[in-house]
């Protein structure tokens, strides 16, 4: 029975046995579920900070932890993103059984690229005003003076893979990724070529993100990449439709635990999908646009179905990229087009994103865990705030309404500034 | 599954010395104890290695260049030099399937912007509606894009037209080693062909300079090489360093008549514990099983040390328990502690040493000469905070 154990390639087949998600609609995969299922936005206005003269004020940050951030370090981009990996991952452990201390394997995390935000600037600012001087050199005089070593920490980049290392035992050098929008699907992709390479029969992948601020905001902003429909938040994102104009800014992780087949069956754990294939390509044309072509995107995709050893016919359900700017929704349409052909029309493809916004680094990971839902309960969530659709985009986004239909493989797709295109095959188990 | 060979078919290497294989060889082969270029000005009172006076348009356009900062600027030139060097640059076929991984950090932030919104805003009732008039009038879109972490690889796919596959691992120190061990790895299992890899760090920013400042990490007396700093109190001097590699599969390499530096025959990293004793446990551990192998005497040792005391008393240690007669060289040294590409740098440097045949002579008086030629160079970075990497260096 060796073979059942090994792909169409002779690798070990990667199974899921562990998911756990935390975005601005709730805690825990169950919360989500319902309310996704139930076409429920979880945008609303921002109250974490002044948003008078921003031309956004919606989001979809997630606050209820905002009590327990309160007790540590206080709000700030690593320290939130840290708080929700930590839940996300261990309702992903809990689940597939494996210890929550002692896990034995590896830890993939897509997690933001971090930075001094200005509440630590002004504060260094404000405690060095006997120093004289300005800018920098103040501060760095300042620091020199005092010892920061816990903003220090902070503000390591890896930081956050440390603490996660240091709360579930897992083991060897964990590594922390970037690949801007597409993070949480890299995330997943690194640990299933650890399984496939017999490296580890477990491994942990989170992508986490909690990194609405001010400057961020702003950022994204000047880039005229965010929607400035403010009036209803529920209705800003709004993907694949007519009078789409951005995307909506958003927080959250999610978590996966990988293992290879052979030993989750052998431990008697319940496999709750299998992830079938990776594809992944890079695009040269612009740092924030796609190739007009979509050929990387495309190229992605085909890779993605050929890795999984599947066919433009054998895909019955996308999870989309769908971010709600005018751009990528029509790049996805083109795209997914030029793969699947005639097969398209027959092919439900919907936005999770249309109900928690981008979560940008850990979107990915967020909708690699809907997807496995979505095989599992044979539910597609719909894409909310379709009443406008766009007659360029001829797809069957699963609009507004759930749909009750059995889903056998999911391919969910992941695209980001820098040229960076990603996309996972999963099945049922 | 069988196990491919890695080969070191190209390295780019740009530092305060220079850039290239050869410029880095004859400098630290001849006479390297005075050869450390060392600005002592600039960041007062931190000492550091500023990058050498390159010639962008070698690699980059002046169009492609405007769009990013030094420390962007710095590794998209580094990966044309090692692409340059295996004989792939502008091999449109070999470049569309290569794949990339970059170890990253952030790009430069805007000191001028920020120092303005200090000023204007700190304290004051409407902090924070300063802070976003401020930023919405001065930041520049593209600036954005310079300092995000995995816009280098963006960038490198855009001027250099890789695009097989495209990551980035960010964490310090650990960045570039995950960047070589996954490398390495996915091509000795057949994932990959041929991968470019490596990483930047441009130490010429204040916003870092007050990074490792917070946490009193930076050496601020009269410059000296990096035992003596650990000896006198310990501190790290930064240095501006762009190190990219192409690795190869044996078989990739010799079908396109590929004549390889060196192959890496081993990475081993780890992440834990640092009390004294289970540091010491944990890293003798860790670098036993790699070397364990080898012909003791033929083995030299390139240490990535930062100077930092605990750690590089640490480290010292270790080299010193486990290989006691070896020719141990601290490159940070003389390139200053590069952060994301110091395990790259390393490697480069070892591959550089054994395709020569021969080994450097100390980099300071504290370090013994050579005293045979090596067949493997064991290269070792201990991050500045957390992370630990080891790799096996080996002639061909």
């Amino acid at each position: 029975m060796v073979q059942t154990y090994r792909d169409h390639k002779s690798r070990p087949i990667v199974a899921v046995t562990g998911i756990g998600v935390i975005s601005s609609l709730g805690e825990g995969r169950q919360d989500n579920w319902s309310k996704l299922i139930n076409g429920q936005s979880g945008i609303h206005r921002i109250k974490r900070f002044e948003t008078e003269g921003l031309r956004t004020t919606v989001a979809g940050t997630v606050d209820f932890l905002d009590d327990v951030l309160a007790k540590q370090s206080g709000m700030s981009a690593p320290a939130l993103s840290l708080e929700m990996a930590k839940r996300s991952g261990l309702e992903a452990i809990a689940q597939s059984g494996l210890s929550t201390n002692d896990f034995p394997g590896a830890l993939f995390l897509a997690s933001p690229p971090v930075e001094m935000e200005w509440q630590h600037r002004f504060k260094l600012h404000q405690e060095t005003q006997d120093l004289g001087g300005s800018g920098y050199e103040r501060l760095i005089a300042g620091a020199k003076r005092q010892n920061h070593k816990s903003l220090y920490e902070l503000l390591q980049f890896g930081g956050i893979a440390d603490n996660l290392q240091s709360e579930f035992g897992t083991k060897g050098l964990p590594i922390s990724l970037s690949t801007a929008c597409a993070s949480g699907t890299t995330a997943i992709q690194l640990g299933v070529e650890a399984i496939r390479r017999g490296e580890t029969d477990s491994a942990l992948c989170i992508g986490t993100d909690g990194s609405v601020n001010i400057e961020s905001l702003i950022r994204f902003s000047l880039l005229s990449a965010l929607t400035t429909q403010n009036d209803d938040p529920t209705k800003a994102s709004k993907p694949f439709s007519k009078d789409r104009d951005g995307f909506v800014m958003a927080e959250g992780s999610g978590a996966l635990v990988l293992e290879s087949l052979e030993s989750a069956t052998a431990r008697g754990a319940e496999v709750l999908a299998i992830i079938h294939g990776c594809g992944e390509k890079a695009d040269d044309f612009h740092r924030t646009r796609a190739k007009p072509d979509g050929s990387p995107i495309i190229a992605a995709v085909k890779h993605g179905l050929q890795d999984a050893g599947v066919g433009v016919d054998g895909i019955s359900y996308i999870n989309a990229h769908g971010t709600s700017t005018p751009e990528n929704d029509r790049m996805e349409f083109n795209s997914m087009s030029a793969v699947f052909g005639s097969n398209l029309k027959n092919i439900p493809i919907s936005s999770n994103k249309s109900m928690i916004g981008h979560t940008l680094t850990a979107a990915g990971a967020i909708e690699a865990v809907f997807s496995i839902m979505t095989l599992m309960e044979g539910r597609i969530p719909p894409t909310i705030n379709h009443n406008n659709p766009d007659p360029d985009i001829d797809l069957d986004v699963v609009p507004n309404v759930a749909r009750d239909t059995n889903v056998a493989t999911v391919l969910s797709s992941s695209f980001g500034f820098g040229g960076q295109n990603a996309c996972l095959v999963m099945g049922i188990a | 599954m069988t196990s491919q060979e890695v080969w070191i078919t190209g390295v780019g290497l740009v530092s305060s010395l220079g850039e290239g294989a050869d410029t880095h060889w004859q400098t630290l082969s001849t006479s390297p104890q005075n050869a450390a270029i060392v600005d002592v000005d600039s960041f007062a009172p931190y000492p550091i290695h500023p990058l050498y006076e390159v010639e962008w348009e070698k690699h980059i356009s002046r169009r492609d260049k405007r769009q990013m900062d030094l420390w962007q600027q710095l590794g998209t030139y580094s990966a044309g030099v090692a692409l340059e060097d295996a004989g792939l640059k502008d091999d449109i076929e070999q470049c569309a399937t290569m794949d990339m991984i970059v170890a990253a950090g952030g790009g430069e932030r805007d000191v001028e912007v920020d120092t303005n919104v200090m000023e204007n805003a700190t304290g004051k009732p409407d902090q924070d509606k300063l802070l976003i008039e401020t930023l919405y009038n001065d930041l520049r879109p593209t600036l954005f894009l310079a300092q995000l972490s995995n816009l280098l690889a963006g960038n490198i796919s855009i001027v250099h037209k890789v695009t097989g596959s495209s990551r980035t691992f960010m964490g310090e120190e650990s960045a570039g080693i995950s960047a070589i061990q996954t490398a390495c790895a996915r091509i000795a299992s057949g994932q990959s062909t041929h991968t470019l890899v490596g990483g930047a760090y441009s130490c010429q920013r204040s916003d870092m300079m007050l990074s490792f400042e917070l946490d009193h990490l930076l050496w601020d007396k009269a410059p000296t090489d990096v035992w003596s700093r650990a000896e006198q109190g310990g501190g790290i001097m930064c240095g501006s360093v762009g190190a990219f590699l192409v690795l190869e599969s044996a078989e990739h390499a010799k079908a396109r008549g590929k004549t390889p530096y060196a192959k890496i025959a081993g990475v081993v990293a780890d992440h834990g514990n640092r009390t004294s004793e289970a540091f010491a446990d944990r890293l003798e551990g860790l670098l036993s099983p790699l070397i364990e192998d080898e012909s003791k005497e033929l083995i030299s040792v390139l240490s990535g040390a930062s100077g930092t005391k605990q750690i590089t008393d640490a480290e010292q240690a270790l080299l010193t328990k486990l290989l006691p007669d070896n020719a141990k060289r601290a490159y940070g040294s003389l390139l200053g502690h590069g952060l994301e590409a110091q395990f790259p740098a390393g490697i480069i440097l070892a591959a550089i040493a054994l395709s020569n045949e021969s080994f450097y002579p100390a980099f300071s008086a504290n370090e013994v000469p050579s005293k045979s030629t090596p067949e493997s160079v064991l290269v070792s970075t201990l991050g500045s905070w957390r992370g630990e990497g080891f790799a096996k260096v080996t002639k061909l």
